[in-house]
């Protein structure tokens, strides 16, 4: 019987966790082509250090370690997991027992070990949120949905690790009934402090207990992963792999506008003749909503767990301005998930009538910007916000003429005269015979 | 008091049939800007004195697109770029200096998918160069000995390009005391100019990223502010002048403090 109800649960969550990613990776294809093919070496390596090693975490050495209580325990306790899939799937208890012997209880000891430290670590984390308002936890575009995500990812933790302790706890006490002891670390304790004077068949309910809802959270946990911030477990992956190699410097060439200005600027190409390209001529220069962003901008969006770290380094953000990288990932994501919910409901040509530049991101927020690579720098996963606002910038100025006056006369200066301020070219030497 | 040598451009250069070893790329604020040109005589200086054979563009430099790039413009800048790759093809320009890290980044990261492939370096790395390479001796220079020097990274040298050592190496050749500011290298703090903000007012905020920059380097004690970027020296100075320190901290230029250090 418990391995039907086990079989059914287990085919519901893979099912609806399956169709989930999917629903992401077709939301991510909403974004625009950009080929990320090359030096796959470099990648691996990348992934290897920023993603599994959590290199860029430790120059923030409290939250690192914290981080990575958890991060180990959640990586190890996989381990546990698929014991208790195997045991739910044929029926069994504590498959790998008899298998690993005496490892065994040295893997379960350290699986405990790590979960104690990860749970230590969870609690800290919400005091960190909560009673201490660390301010990069509590900013502005945080408040609701996102903060509630945030301290229902912690609880489901807190919940997750007790029901281990629970199960490991009771079954421990059902062997001292019997004489004898797995001898797991912390669980062999517990199964006196907590579970003593229990009898057999009211231990076993425990156990049942806590091994059922341990599996029961798995299950949530997988199936609100998508929905959350938290995504980020999974999406840091593969969102270092295909991180930006070249230097932070280097912004990208917009090969739309080097076809129009080499028209312009050589004599013997007839302007009006056709190329042959013209279908894959853009739709606009820059971006004006997530459809306009690369494919590489959207799984950005969805790989930010909203740490904060991009917007407490941010100078304009420092300073009290309204730009906050965190918030453009934020709204990336958010206008990604209204667009492809449209877009699923009601065909693939769909629109709303609103846009990413607008109606989520303003545009104080991203003339704000200096672009000094602070937020790309900090960012422990690799994403790259300042590219998202250089392609709104690039919308607003090349699609719509909006920038600040200021800009408008800057612009024309270089045009007119080869700089950006009021000089006449004549007089780029004249430094040399000056006091 | 005009320089005591000639600065050839790369047209006189040609017409006398010679090819310099390096452009010296002078950039819009190191032709412009009253303060800048000091940095591009004291960079000028320095490459006299090392007898190495440069030349510059004169009229014929261009704006290297930037800040049309930064503000959104990609049309502009393309523009710019392609006109400046023109100009250096024709004189089969291969190494370029700059004292400017918008201009270095720009010429070094964006020109070459434009067709634009030069070497690149930033002044600081040629001074260390030479001072390798023992065409610049400073040894037993008192200008700065001992003096407490603090070194603000300039965005588009530091995190942009990953160039962080070769000023601090610099500084340290002075025999001043080196102090790092709270932020420095990869988790420095902007001045405040980058991304076209040198050429508009800031948003709305509670404070100027200068000022905000300026009190970094006022915790350190440090006497002079160096830097290697003539954006970073406006906003710094302004910085300072807003705490009426003017007097009693300078900024400075690495290329000036080297400059000053050998006599030149």
């Amino acid at each position: 019987m418990s391995i039907i109800i086990f079989s059914i649960l287990f085919s519901v969550a893979f099912y609806f966790f399956t169709k989930n990613i999917l629903q992401v990776r077709s939301n991510i294809l909403l974004g625009q082509k950009k080929d990320i093919k090359d030096n796959s070496s470099q990648r691996w390596k990348t992934m290897l250090l920023v993603a599994l090693g959590q290199k860029k975490m430790f120059t923030r050495p409290i939250p690192a370690l914290l981080h990575l209580c958890l991060y180990a325990a959640f990586i190890i306790t996989q381990i546990e997991l698929l014991e208790i899939f195997t045991d739910g799937f044929i029926g069994s208890h504590r498959f790998f027992l008899p298998y690993l012997g005496s490892f065994y209880v040295f893997m379960i000891s350290f699986i405990e070990i790590l979960s104690v430290l990860a749970l230590i670590a969870t609690i800290i984390f919400l005091a960190r949120r909560n009673l201490l308002k660390l301010p990069r936890l509590n900013m502005k575009e945080l408040a609701g949905w996102p903060k509630n995500d945030a301290n229902l990812i912690l609880i489901m933790e807190v919940v997750l690790v007790t029901f281990i302790f629970t199960m490991n706890g009771a079954d421990e006490a059902m062997q001292n009934l019997q004489g004898s002891s797995y001898n797991f670390a912390i669980s062999s304790h517990l199964a006196g402090f907590l579970f003593g004077g229990f009898d057999l068949h009211t231990l076993h309910v425990f156990e049942q207990i806590g091994w059922w809802g341990h599996l029961l959270m798995v299950f949530t946990f997988l199936n609100y992963l998508p929905y959350s911030k938290h995504f980020h477990i999974v999406l840091a992956f593969p969102n270092t792999y295909y991180s930006n190699l070249e230097q932070k410097g280097k912004f990208s060439n917009l090969a739309s506008v080097t076809e129009e200005v080499k028209k312009m600027m050589d004599p013997s190409i007839d302007p009006f003749a056709a190329t042959g390209n013209e279908s894959e001529a853009p739709l606009r220069f820059g971006a004006k909503d997530v459809t306009d962003l690369s494919w590489k901008n959207l799984l950005d969006a969805y790989t930010c767990t909203e740490c904060g770290r991009c917007t407490s380094s941010c100078p304009a953000n420092q300073t009290g301005k309204l730009l906050s990288p965190r918030k453009i990932m934020m709204d990336t994501r958010d206008r990604l998930v209204e667009l492809g919910e449209g877009k699923r409901k009601n065909g693939k040509e769909y629109t709303d009538g609103k846009s990413l530049l607008g109606d989520y991101i303003t545009e104080e927020e991203i003339w704000a910007c200096t672009s000094c690579n602070a937020c790309v720098q900090e960012c422990p996963v690799n994403i790259d916000p300042l590219s998202i606002i250089i392609d709104l910038r690039r919308y607003l100025v090349m699609e719509e003429s909006k920038m600040p006056s200021e800009l408008t006369g800057m612009l024309t200066n270089i045009e007119n005269n080869g700089a950006p301020w009021q000089f006449s070219p004549a007089d780029r030497g004249n430094w040399v015979n000056e006091g | 008091m005009s320089t005591a040598f000639k600065v050839s451009t790369m047209a006189e250069m040609m017409a006398n049939g010679e090819t310099p070893d390096i452009l010296f790329w002078v950039g819009c604020s190191g032709s412009f800007d009253d303060r800048a040109k000091k940095i591009t005589k004291a960079v000028a200086k320095i490459l006299h004195h090392c007898k190495v054979k440069f030349a510059v563009l004169g009229a014929e430099e261009s704006c290297t697109g930037d800040p049309a790039k930064r503000a959104g413009n990609e049309f502009t800048f393309q523009m710019q770029a392609i006109m400046n790759i023109q100009v250096l093809d024709g004189y089969k320009v291969k190494k370029i200096v700059t004292a400017c890290p918008h201009c270095f980044n720009t010429l070094k990261n964006e020109y070459p998918e434009l067709g634009g492939k030069y070497e690149v370096i930033h002044h600081t790395q040629l001074i260390q160069d030479l001072i390798n390479q023992g065409k610049l001796a400073l040894e037993g220079s008192q200008t700065y000995k001992g003096k407490k020097i603090t070194f603000h990274d300039p965005c588009y040298l530091g995190r942009a390009n990953d160039v962080y050592e070769a000023p601090r190496v610099l500084i340290e050749k002075l025999d001043a005391e080196l102090i790092e500011m709270k932020r420095c290298k990869t988790t420095g703090l902007c001045c405040g100019a980058g991304g076209a903000q040198m050429f508009k007012e800031a948003e709305k905020g509670n404070k100027e990223i200068n000022i905000e920059r300026t009190e970094d380097a006022l915790e350190t004690n440090a006497i002079i502010i160096a830097t290697g970027c003539p954006f970073c020296n406006t906003m710094m100075t302004d910085g300072v002048k807003n705490f009426n320190k003017e007097h009693e901290i300078q900024v400075l230029d690495v290329a000036e403090l080297i400059a000053n250090a050998a006599d030149l």
